[in-house]
């Protein structure tokens, strides 16, 4: 069908892209644990996302590490190799592949709203595009992300005896949040879970500056009043939650626009800001790529496809197990 | 409509009651008559429209969304209201969308035909919060998790009347309550209602202390009935067609028309909503088949037929009749039975008993011939008199079941027991595998609370989501009412109000209770 398989392997050259299991070589989009896996032979990716494996899963999560920075093209083999910003998190690319004439990007995952955290998308137009789809579902139709610091916002200003933790996932969304906080204004510490602390210190040494942060672990109850906090998401059901003052739960995540959702989980202040591309963000993308053939790696594939079919475009769902299924670990 | 919409989303996703309380409070306080008022009737459930109905609104949605991906997205938000809010693809120079009164009178008064284009425009004019709350207000399903009760506790605290005087009158005010908020606010009077849609507060019953209030009181003092097994009720009888109000108040006559239309003389009574057949009362599983339900199926009035056993009178007529002594009140009954033969209410029966012991043997052997759940203690010369007052009712309920059974999982609580595993499920042997028969999450301190939740932290073996396999080596004394036949459960057996007695720290988990002992107690009721 294509010199790219529907595993994502890249035949002519036995290349995989975010393989699930150890592979000899490997192209890695970006960070997040169920893209980025620990055991290949040879991995090539950006140097942000190599300098996040490393930090992560050690320096020897891989036999070797191959830097290529955006927009250089690499030849492996008779295959062009381009890495382009997908604006997910910080480091995040797209993939282009260049062979006997034919292109494929694959998007990995991807938004297009301005983040100052990681790279801002740009849109590579190709024959075949493989895009993700977490949000692929009309439902999905994510508000500003202003708007939501604006809710949080006035939710600490309302509430000043609580403590407003914040369940993030610790790579990407949490330092968005920290710059977006800052972005509205907010210049007061941000008081950070333990487990938040390698990966926030990663993005400052690369540059990304989010502002006066402290440990949650070095203050007292009685500190934490009225402030923000940033935490993993399950951190608000484990013992630690104790020492926070009569926390509020929010949680920010593109899931979060689902109110029943946010209430079954216990979220009392649903902030919806996603890392991913929504419905509107992926049909754009789909028709401006200029592809002929889609290709959806994971998430909610079918309407996706659906959609693509009737627009006359080729759609197949790629089903790759491994890819967090319901994406609550990217988001 | 901006008000509502903060107001509805604040209650769906705070845990906390009193919080909650607090945002209803403001909120009523805050906004003017009368759309406050309309905010009541819906959050009471007591708004309905003519021609706005759930299909309307799908119809709007799908001339405008593809069918197959709103079946998708609706298959995956599970909730229509919010399929709706969510994937409505058109948005608008987002303006503030009419206050609440005007948006519901504009809803009630546009013809059938021109709905469609109105809440369209509507959903394109709103912003993505109030969209939502149009949706649940049009669609008449809110699904916050708020009570009727929760709504008219708040107008009591905000107002400093009893939450007992505005139940009272609930069912005869109309939309939108201005009356009422009236005099909440002192600046009218209390509504007049009709008397046939009056709800008058129950007298309720203090349990017993048997080693205290047994010494106290003489037996000659006080009549005995059993302690039926169903559900309190009122049953207004008056002019027109009957109410059947809950013990807080809730109107449930649509559920029962079995009762409410074969009922005949004028009266309010008191007493316990049961199922069955010609007077003999099924389990209460089978009255749970009817209750939580807004009308009754042809199949369910004939299984499970309604009846009233009536075990107190407070209006005669149109005599109020609660300032008299129970026992008048009980000839005053008796009488009006003769008078108005029923086939769909009885009399509760006095029990005869000479002394405390005596009752105390009738009361055992009533729960374990009969499965009644134990003895009403009523004091001869007591007036009827609403809520809970002290020395006047007694309930004398059955001896406990208890069995020791082995925690095998261990669930996180809600809201401030969130990081609490405080949600038990325990099992009992069946040959050399424990089976679960039931679930507890109270009867035990605070204290007794962060001992097991260290230990089940330090004894998981597995662990799903919320939920936490432990070893089996720790036994509770788990005390319940009754045991009913299950085909839920693995073991066959579901516990009735299980709860936890003791922590057994010193029993180890082989000597706990088998599912053979557990037969004793299906037998039994």
């Amino acid at each position: 069908m294509s010199f790219l398989d529907r595993n994502l392997r890249i035949t002519p050259i036995d290349v995989w892209i975010d393989p699930t299991g150890p592979r000899e070589r490997a192209i890695i989009t970006h960070g997040h644990g169920d893209h980025a896996r620990r055991g290949h032979g040879a991995v090539l990716a950006t140097p942000d996302t190599i300098a996040i494996m490393k930090a992560r899963y050690g320096e020897d999560c891989a036999g070797s590490f191959q830097a290529l920075d955006y927009g250089t093209p690499l030849m492996v083999g008779d295959v062009e190799v381009t890495l382009f910003p997908a604006g997910h998190i910080l480091g995040s690319a797209q993939v282009r592949l260049r062979y006997n004439g034919e292109t494929i990007v694959d998007t990995g995952d991807y938004k297009r709203l301005v983040d100052p955290t990681a790279q801002p998308f740009e849109l590579v137009r190709c024959d075949i595009l493989v895009t993700e789809a977490t949000f692929g579902l009309p439902v999905f139709q994510h508000p500003k992300p202003q708007d939501e610091m604006a809710r949080l916002l006035k939710s600490v200003a309302d509430n000043p005896a609580r403590t407003h933790v914040i369940g993030c996932y610790a790579l990407g969304k949490a330092q968005r949040v920290m710059s977006l906080l800052r972005a509205a204004g907010y210049d007061r510490p941000i008081y950070l879970h333990g487990a938040m602390v390698e990966l926030t210190e990663l993005y400052e040494d690369r540059g990304i500056t989010l502002g006066p942060l402290e440990l949650v672990l070095d203050a007292s109850k009685k500190d934490l009043e009225g402030q923000i906090v940033i935490a993993p998401p399950g951190a608000l059901k484990d013992r630690w939650s104790r020492r926070l003052a009569d926390p509020v739960l929010a949680m920010a995540s593109g899931w979060m626009s689902v109110k029943q959702r946010a209430r079954q989980s216990g979220v009392e202040l649903p902030l919806v800001i996603s890392d991913h591309a929504d419905w509107n963000e992926l049909r754009e993308t789909i028709a401006e790529t200029g592809a002929g053939q889609v290709w959806v790696t994971h998430g909610r594939e079918d309407a996706l496809v659906y959609w693509c079919r009737q627009q006359g475009l080729g759609s197949i769902p790629l089903n790759i197990v491994g890819y967090d299924e319901n994406g609550e670990g990217g988001e | 409509m901006k008000r509502f919409a903060q107001l509805l989303e604040l209650l769906a996703l705070t845990p906390s009651r009193n919080r909650k309380l607090d945002a209803l409070k403001t909120y009523f306080a805050e906004t003017p008559d009368p759309d406050r008022g309309f905010a009541l009737a819906i959050l009471t459930g007591a708004l309905t429209f003519k021609n706005v109905k759930p299909a309307v609104l799908r119809d709007v949605v799908t001339a405008e969304v593809d069918p197959h991906l709103f079946a998708l997205s609706y298959d995956y938000v599970g909730d229509l209201g919010e399929t709706i809010a969510l994937i409505w693809p058109h948005h608008g120079q987002q303006e503030e969308l009419p206050r609440l009164s005007d948006l519901i009178e504009l809803l009630d008064t546009t013809a059938k035909g021109k709905l469609p284009a109105l809440i369209a425009s509507l959903l394109t004019r709103a912003a993505i919060n109030e969209r939502w709350a149009l949706v649940k207000l049009a669609t008449g399903a809110l699904r916050i998790g708020l009570s009727a009760r929760l709504a008219k506790t708040a107008l009591a605290d905000m107002s400093g009347k009893p939450v007992q005087e505005i139940e009272e009158i609930w069912h005869g005010l109309t939309i939108p309550y201005t009356e009422l908020f009236a005099w909440l606010e002192d600046r009218g009077p209390r509504p007049d209602i009709a008397h046939e849609v009056r709800f008058h507060p129950m007298m309720l019953s203090n349990p017993i202390d048997e080693t205290v209030d047994l010494q106290k009181l003489a037996p000659e003092d006080f009549a005995a009935e059993w302690k039926w097994d169903g559900i309190r009720v009122q049953l207004v009888l008056g002019q027109g067609p009957a109410s059947l109000f809950s013990r807080t108040g809730d109107e449930i006559a649509a559920a029962f028309p079995d009762l409410v239309d074969n009922v005949f003389g004028e009266a309010v009574l008191d007493g316990e909503l049961l199922v069955g057949h010609d007077f003999m009362p099924a389990p209460f599983n089978d009255l749970q088949q009817r209750l939580n339900r807004k009308i009754a199926t042809a199949k369910h009035l004939a299984d499970y037929p309604a009846f009233l056993r009536v075990y107190d009178m407070l209006f005669d007529g149109r005599e109020d009749v609660r300032p008299l002594p129970w026992h008048e009140r009980r000839q005053r009954l008796e009488a009006w039975f003769r008078r108005y033969p029923q086939t769909r209410l009885d009399l509760s029966e006095v029990l005869p008993f000479g002394d405390w012991p005596e009752l105390a043997e009738l009361r055992r052997r009533g729960a374990a011939e009969q499965g009644h759940e134990g003895v009403m203690l009523k004091l001869r010369t007591s007036p009827y008199v609403p809520g809970r007052p002290k020395g006047l009712w007694f309930k004398w309920k059955r001896d406990p079941n208890v069995v020791d059974a082995v925690l095998m999982y261990a669930q996180r609580g809600h809201g401030k027991r969130s990081s609490f595993y405080s949600d038990y499920t325990f099992g009992v042997w069946k040959g050399n595998e424990l089976v679960p028969i039931g679930k507890a999450y109270f009867g035990f301190t605070d204290a007794e609370l962060k001992q097991l939740d260290n230990w089940v932290r330090n004894h998981t073996i597995q662990s799903f989501g919320p939920v936490r396999e432990v070893s089996k080596e720790l036994v509770f004394e788990v005390a319940f009412d009754s045991a009913q036949v299950s085909g839920r459960h693995k073991s066959g057996v579901a516990l009735r109000f299980p709860r936890i007695n003791r922590i057994r720290w010193d029993k180890p988990a082989s000597e706990a209770g088998t599912l053979e002992e557990m037969q004793v107690f299906l037998e039994a009721t």
